[in-house]
């Protein structure tokens, strides 16, 4: 019988009203790489939930090296040696890597720190396993790649066996992306047992020896990845076939729809400008993307584009209007649409209906209010009833459904049918996929290509390479706040993006 | 059953009849504990209030007495719910209805103005206070309870000073309208024959029903009550979509104020009550609609009938047995139920768990029969 680090047998944990797991058995050997796969919603973080003590199954049961273990809280599966690196790091941004990495479990005499022990442990640790890091950095000044080193470290530190990644590439540059997967593997090969949860195929092909897959709280299966392929993976996941290349004809550029001039956006978190100087054109007929590593001034600078927060200074002509000083609903009604980087925030008012929330940009229309001020249900429920129609956006009770309660796919389809019908000169996507199934993420590609054949320019912030490097007709990359490269997608690869997200290639790039 | 039960009309409905019961219930359980001997009794009075008349007129007149102060205590918890309903919890109501008292008893009594104009004073006065709040809230960012309440103190002294000008030399109480100015009395409108005569039923009743309706409507049929659900319900989304959220939280402040301020008139107007000049705790009326509000579901039209239940208890708190129990024993019992209608939203949101684990059940009960007939 082969021997398994943990077993997950039959498990069940239900929410009132939903079942998240359903009947799911997930089989860790000994060092191996063992993917997790599935879509936003399979399941994954509430399986690994119960792995981790912190919801309690109603069925099954957890066998660690074959034994039935109960794991109450996270203290007792650390005890049993599981650790997980999260996908947002729990790191204190002014200790020391070195403090963060012996944090909860300092060792001491009497009380008094004995951090030269420590400090040793950690450095044969990282030698052993090539993870290089500055024990003496503090962690706001260290990249994301080393942060995510010192997370693993901290695993290590506690001598745990099996090792849990919550989608850990989401905020790598390819380079770095590369260096965890080498990693990964050492990790595996010391006899380490990984979880990596994913739904990135790519990653998951190259890295993984095996591959359970989720859907929907339910167990599809488990497979060799040597011995499947990313269709039939992708199949798995999302039930159907699908088409991964977004099939589009080549761009036919026309005026200059927007222009930007010199904008500097200030930074909320740090007193440095998080968007510097930027100047560019989007034309009416092309898809523009800025690319970009998360957090280098993409959400700033899409906020100064828009109205949210004020700009520097720089100035803003959309259609050859001066909107520099516009207000947002000038700007909207000028022909700029946009479709926010976070949905709950910005995006809908969830405790609003999808009617509701359909009309949050045109409410003020006549055809939507009497002039005394009274609401037109009647029209505001045709007009629901048509975009709810043609964008096959799917709810519960229709227009009247609770925004709240709609799907994650369904509530993004939602903001697009508002943005699109509203006709604009421009529309901003941004991160339009972000937590999308790949049914949805195919759909809503189309739905940018389509804007563009119909002659509207359309401005994508991405951080997803496949996207970035699929659906746009330019990519210009974002580092740091200001544009250091203008690439065509047609000719560049992943590496010679990763390198310029990565700030080490930049050109000067006029707009 | 279960279909009704899942109307959340119904639901708000349950939850506040079971917050109800569980209050008379622990607020029974208190007296027991007080005095076993008498308690029955008392709590029986509480409940009954003007019922325990027996002669029907006194009855029919007393009742009128808790109609006329209910009205006030609709206007605040209107004021309350119409703030809460954007986002806004605001406590300075009470401060606002303060300021309300003040504004329309030192018009009637110093200046001899007509009740029409006290009571426009009385709802500028609020809404001028509401303002404040909201200025400092929308350009300050300064939370609106921390300003509510100390706005509440500041109106509280403010109206304690400007009242001791006219009130009686040998009381600590504002004079009386009717003998100074009986023009300033809110007219019966003939609504006080329906009554048994009682004077203090005035048009402050079918305006106060008339406000809440109206209330009602703003919130869910214009598009003013668009933008400041909106607003309330995500002031990101709301900038995000261009509207104005600072203005709508400045204009709701306002708009809660006022109706506050415009609930003062209608008590101190009718003559009911005086105001005490030497009093140092701002009147409960104000924290009393937050019960209100809450308790009627956070619906105006369930706020009428809310409003009137509390003051009914309020009222009723009058007839305990004070041969076992203190006068403020009636303040205790009514709190405790006040305190419990807190726990509407609670019981709703427990009511729907229980609901969805039992359909759960019974179709997971369902599929495994299924399951046996294969």
């Amino acid at each position: 019988m082969e021997q398994y680090a943990v077993e997950m047998l039959h498990i069940t944990k239900r929410f009132p009203g939903i079942i998240a797991n359903d009947d799911i058995t997930l089989q860790l050997k000994k060092g191996e790489i063992h993917a997790l796969l599935g879509e936003n919603g399979a399941g994954k973080s509430t399986l690994m939930s119960v792995l981790f003590g912190l919801y309690q199954p109603e069925e099954g049961v957890i066998k660690k090296d074959g034994v039935e273990v109960k794991i109450n809280n996270p203290n007792d599966a650390n005890a049993l040696g599981i650790g997980m690196v999260h996908q947002h790091f729990k790191l204190v941004e002014c200790f020391t890597v070195l403090d963060n990495i012996i944090m909860g479990v300092e060792p001491n005499k009497m009380g008094f720190l004995q951090k030269k022990e420590a400090r040793e442990k950690v450095m044969a640790l990282s030698e052993k396993y090539g993870l290089h890091v500055d024990p003496d950095a503090k962690i706001e000044d260290i990249t994301v790649g080393m942060q995510q080193r010192t997370e693993i470290l901290k695993m290590l530190y506690r001598d745990n066996e099996i090792l849990i990644f919550d989608e850990p590439t989401a905020v790598l540059t390819p380079q770095e992306i590369s260096e965890l997967m080498q990693i990964m593997k050492n990790l595996a090969a010391e006899g380490k047992s990984i979880l990596f949860i994913s739904h990135k195929l790519n990653e998951i092909m190259e890295v993984a020896d095996r591959c359970s897959v989720l859907r929907k709280g339910k167990y599809i299966g488990t497979v060799e990845t040597k011995n499947t392929t990313i269709e039939q993976l992708s199949a798995m996941m999302v039930g159907r076939n699908v088409n991964f290349h977004v099939e589009k004809k080549p761009a036919n550029p026309g005026e200059v729809i927007l222009q930007i001039d010199n904008m500097t956006v200030a930074s909320k978190v740090h007193k440095n400008n998080a968007v510097k100087n930027v100047s560019l054109k989007v034309r009416a007929g092309e898809i523009v993307c800025i690319a970009g590593i998360d957090g280098n001034g993409q959400s700033e600078f899409v906020y100064g584009l828009s109205g949210l927060e004020p700009l520097v200074s720089g100035k803003i002509t959309l259609c050859g209007k001066d909107i520099t000083k516009s207000s947002i609903r000038q700007k909207s009604v000028l022909g700029m649409s946009h479709i926010p980087e976070d949905r709950h925030k910005h995006g809908l008012v969830l405790d609003y209906s999808l009617e509701d929330n359909l009309i949050l940009q045109t409410y003020f229309d006549p055809e939507f209010t009497t002039p005394a001020g009274f609401l037109r249900r009647k029209n505001i429920r045709e007009y629901a009833d048509k975009l709810i129609e043609q964008y096959d956006v799917r709810s519960g009770q229709g227009a009247v459904t609770t925004a709240r309660s709609m799907s994650g796919g369904n509530q993004q389809k939602a903001i697009i049918a508002r943005e699109i019908d509203k006709a604009p000169e421009l529309l901003i996507a941004v991160q339009p996929t972000r937590g999308l199934d790949v049914g949805a993420i195919e759909y809503i590609h189309q739905q940018l290509v389509a804007q563009r054949d119909a002659g509207k320019a359309v401005l994508l912030i991405s951080l997803e390479l496949d996207e970035v490097m699929d659906v746009p007709d330019r990519i210009l990359v974002m580092y740091e706040g200001e544009i250091v490269g203008e690439l065509d997608p047609k000719k560049t690869t992943q590496e010679e993006l990763g390198l310029y997200m990565a700030g080490a290639k930049r050109d000067e790039v006029k707009a | 059953m279960k279909k009704a039960l899942k109307n959340p009309g119904v639901q708000a409905f349950v939850a506040s009849i079971i917050c109800i019961i569980l209050g008379l219930l622990i607020g029974y359980i208190v007296l027991l504990f007080i005095n076993p001997e008498g308690a029955a009794e008392s709590i029986v009075n509480v409940i009954k209030n003007f019922l325990t008349w027996s002669r029907p007129n006194k009855k029919l007149q007393q009742f009128g007495n808790t109609l006329a102060k209910t009205m006030p205590l609709l206007m605040c918890s209107l004021s309350i719910l119409f703030a809460y309903k954007v986002g806004l919890f605001n406590i300075g109501a009470a401060g606002q209805y303060v300021a309300g008292s003040c504004a329309c008893l030192y018009a009637a009594l110093a200046w001899g103005w007509g009740w029409l104009p006290c009571m426009i004073f009385a709802l500028v006065a609020g809404a001028v206070l509401g303002a404040i709040v909201g200025f400092l809230k929308s350009r300050c960012n300064v939370n609106e309870v921390i300003s509510g309440i100390m706005l509440n103190w500041i109106s509280l002294y403010t109206a304690n000073t400007l009242l001791t000008k006219v009130k009686e030399v040998a009381s600590p109480y504002t004079m009386y309208i009717k003998d100074v100015n009986p023009s300033a009395l809110l007219p019966n409108a003939g609504l006080d024959k329906l009554f048994n005569k009682n004077q203090y039923i005035t048009i402050a009743v079918p305006l106060a029903m008339i406000i809440a309706i109206a209330v009602s409507i703003l919130l869910s049929k214009t598009k003013l009550g668009y933008e400041l659900k909106a607003t309330g319900s995500n002031k990101n989304a709301a900038k995000y979509a261009g509207m104005a959220e600072n203005r709508n939280i400045i204009l709701t402040l306002v708009i809660s104020g006022a109706l506050a301020g415009l609930g003062a008139a209608m008590l101190y107007l009718t003559g009911y009550m005086r105001w005490e000049c030497t009093q140092s705790s701002v009147p409960g009326m104000g924290f009393n609609g937050i019960a209100a509000a809450f308790l009627g579901g956070l619906n105006p039209i369930g706020a009428i009938f809310s409003s009137f239940f509390i003051q009914h208890i309020t009222d009723g708190g009058q007839y305990v047995n004070t041969n076992f129990y203190s006068s403020q024993i009636s303040d205790l019992i009514s709190s405790v139920i006040i305190y419990l209608c807190g726990f509407v939203l609670f019981i709703k949101i427990t009511m729907n768990n229980l609901l969805a684990k039992s359909e759960e059940k019974k179709s997971r009960a369902l599929k495994v029969s299924e399951g046996g007939d294969k």
